[in-house]
C-alpha cells in the first residue's frame, strides 16, 4: 500500500488545471506520466530532488486509471481529495443531464454498503 | 491591554456566496433567503463589537499543506495574505482576496504560544483557504481588518485531542488578554458540526448526524466543556460523519471565550449540513438590547 502516493497524485492533479483536464481525457496516459515524473519530484514539484522509492501498487494504479472512487475509499485514500477531484471531473456533466448534486448522490449510493460500519482509516 | 471584544464560532459552508448571491434568484435553493438573513444577523454580532484586528482560526484543506509536511498547529506572520485557491474558485465560486496581516500580534501570539507549551509552526508565505475566507465573507465581507491566521490539523490523522483544542483556545485567550495594545480584538473561527465528505452519508437531506448536531449546539451555547469532553472523542466524531473533526475548531473557539453561555446562538438546517452561529462577548455585550 502506498496511500501517501495515491493522495499525492490526487493532491497534485486537483490543483493543476492542465493535469486535471488530462486526467479526465486520458487517465491511463496521465497516471503513467505522473508516476514517472511529477510524482517522483520531492514535495510539490522540486525541480532537482527526487524521491526514488515511491510507486503505486497495481490495484492503486488501476483504481486511479478507472476513476474508481469506491476502491479508493476502501483503500483509505483521503475522502476530501477523492471527492474534490471527482466532482471536478464529473459534477458538471451529471448536473447538466441529471440535475444538481446527482453525481454526489450517486457517489454516496455506491458507498452505501459502508453505512453502519467503521470506514477504512485515512491515517497513514 | 487589548480588549477581546467578541469571539465567534461558526460553521463554514463554502457554497454560501454561490447559493445566496451568485446563483440567479429563480434557481436558488428554497432556504437561500433565510440563510442570507441569518448570516446578516450574525454579522451584526461582530460589527457591534467594533474590532480592530481579527484572530482567525481555520484549517487548510490540502490546499497548501500536504502529507509531506503537515503542521499540527501553524500561525501566519505576514504583512499580507492572498486567499482562495484555484480549486476553491473552481468548485465553490469563492472570489480571490488580498487581506492585510497584523505581523506584530502574530509575533506576540507565536511567542506566547511557545511560552505556554504550544510549539507552533510558523509560515511567512501562507495562502488563506476557505476555512478563513468563508467567515470573512459571512461576518466581515469588506475584508478591511488585519488578520492573524491560526491553522489547526482537523484533517490529516492522527489529530490532537478535543481537550488539546480547548486548551489551545484558553492559551490564545490569555495571550490576547496580555497583548499590550489599546486595540479591540475579535476572534473568529470556523469548523463544522457533523459532516460527511466522500462517504455514503454525504449530501443528504440533513447533516449526517442530527442528534450530534443538536447536542453540539447545546454544548456550545451553554459553554459546557465538561459535556463536550465527556462525549466527544475522535471515535464519536467519526461515528457522526467522517469529516466531523472540524468540530474541534469550534471547541477551540469556545476555549477562547471560556466556559460561558454564548450571547448569540442561531442555526439553520440545510441539505448536507446543519449550519450554526455562536458569539460570546467576554468583556460585555455591546449590543443595545443585549438580547440573546
Amino acid at each position: 500500500m502506498s496511500k501517501y502516493f495515491v493522495n499525492k497524485f490526487l493532491f497534485q492533479i486537483d490543483r493543476d488545471p492542465e493535469l486535471l483536464a488530462a486526467y479526465k481525457d486520458d487517465p491511463g496516459a496521465l497516471v503513467e506520466h505522473w508516476e514517472a515524473s511529477l510524482g517522483r519530484q520531492l514535495g510539490n514539484g522540486d525541480p532537482v530532488e527526487r524521491t526514488t522509492w515511491l510507486s503505486f501498487e497495481p490495484e492503486e494504479r488501476r483504481a486511479l486509471v478507472e476513476h474508481d472512487y469506491v476502491a479508493l475509499f476502501e483503500m483509505g485514500a483521503h475522502f476530501f481529495l477523492c471527492l474534490t477531484i471527482f466532482i471536478a471531473i464529473y459534477d458538471e456533466d451529471y448536473a447538466a443531464s441529471q440535475g444538481p448534486l446527482s453525481f454526489q448522490r450517486e457517489y454516496a449510493t455506491k458507498l452505501s454498503h459502508w453505512l453502519g460500519n467503521d470506514y477504512p482509516t485515512v491515517a497513514l | 491591554m487589548a480588549e477581546l471584544s467578541a469571539v465567534l464560532a461558526t460553521t463554514h459552508h463554502p457554497f454560501f456566496l454561490k447559493a445566496t448571491e451568485l446563483t440567479p434568484p429563480e434557481e436558488r435553493i428554497p432556504q437561500a433567503a433565510e440563510w442570507k438573513r441569518k448570516v446578516e444577523a450574525y454579522r451584526e454580532t461582530l460589527t457591534a463589537a467594533q474590532p480592530d484586528i481579527l484572530v482567525m482560526v481555520g484549517a487548510d484543506h490540502f490546499h497548501q499543506f500536504f502529507h509531506d509536511n503537515y503542521p499540527t498547529f501553524l500561525i501566519g506572520k505576514q504583512p499580507t495574505y492572498d486567499a482562495t485557491f484555484y480549486n476553491e474558485e473552481r468548485e465553490f465560486s469563492i472570489p480571490k482576496y488580498v487581506l492585510d496581516g497584523h505581523e506584530e500580534l502574530s509575533g506576540f501570539m507565536l511567542q506566547g504560544l511557545l511560552d505556554r507549551g504550544f510549539d507552533f509552526s510558523v509560515s511567512h508565505e501562507l495562502k488563506i483557504d476557505h476555512s478563513i475566507i468563508c467567515p470573512i465573507i459571512t461576518t466581515r465581507p469588506d475584508a478591511d481588518l488585519p488578520i492573524v491566521p491560526i491553522y489547526t490539523n482537523i484533517f490529516a490523522p492522527p489529530l490532537p485531542s478535543p481537550k488539546r483544542f480547548w486548551d489551545l483556545g484558553r492559551a490564545i485567550r490569555s495571550i490576547i488578554d496580555e497583548y499590550p495594545s489599546d486595540k479591540k480584538i475579535a476572534a473568529v473561527g470556523s469548523g463544522h458540526l457533523s459532516l460527511e465528505l466522500g462517504g455514503p452519508r454525504q449530501f443528504g437531506e440533513t447533516g449526517p448526524d442530527p442528534v450530534f448536531d443538536r447536542n453540539a449546539i447545546e454544548w456550545l451555547a451553554n459553554g459546557d466543556i465538561d459535556a463536550i469532553l465527556a462525549n466527544v472523542t475522535h471515535e464519536s466524531m467519526s461515528g457522526a460523519g467522517n469529516a466531523t473533526h472540524g468540530f474541534m475548531d469550534l471547541i477551540l473557539m469556545m476555549g477562547i471565550a471560556g466556559p460561558e453561555k454564548a450571547a448569540y446562538v442561531d442555526n439553520l438546517d440545510l441539505f448536507h449540513t446543519m449550519e450554526a452561529y455562536f458569539t460570546w462577548y467576554p468583556n460585555g455585550d455591546p449590543r443595545k438590547d443585549g438580547a440573546r
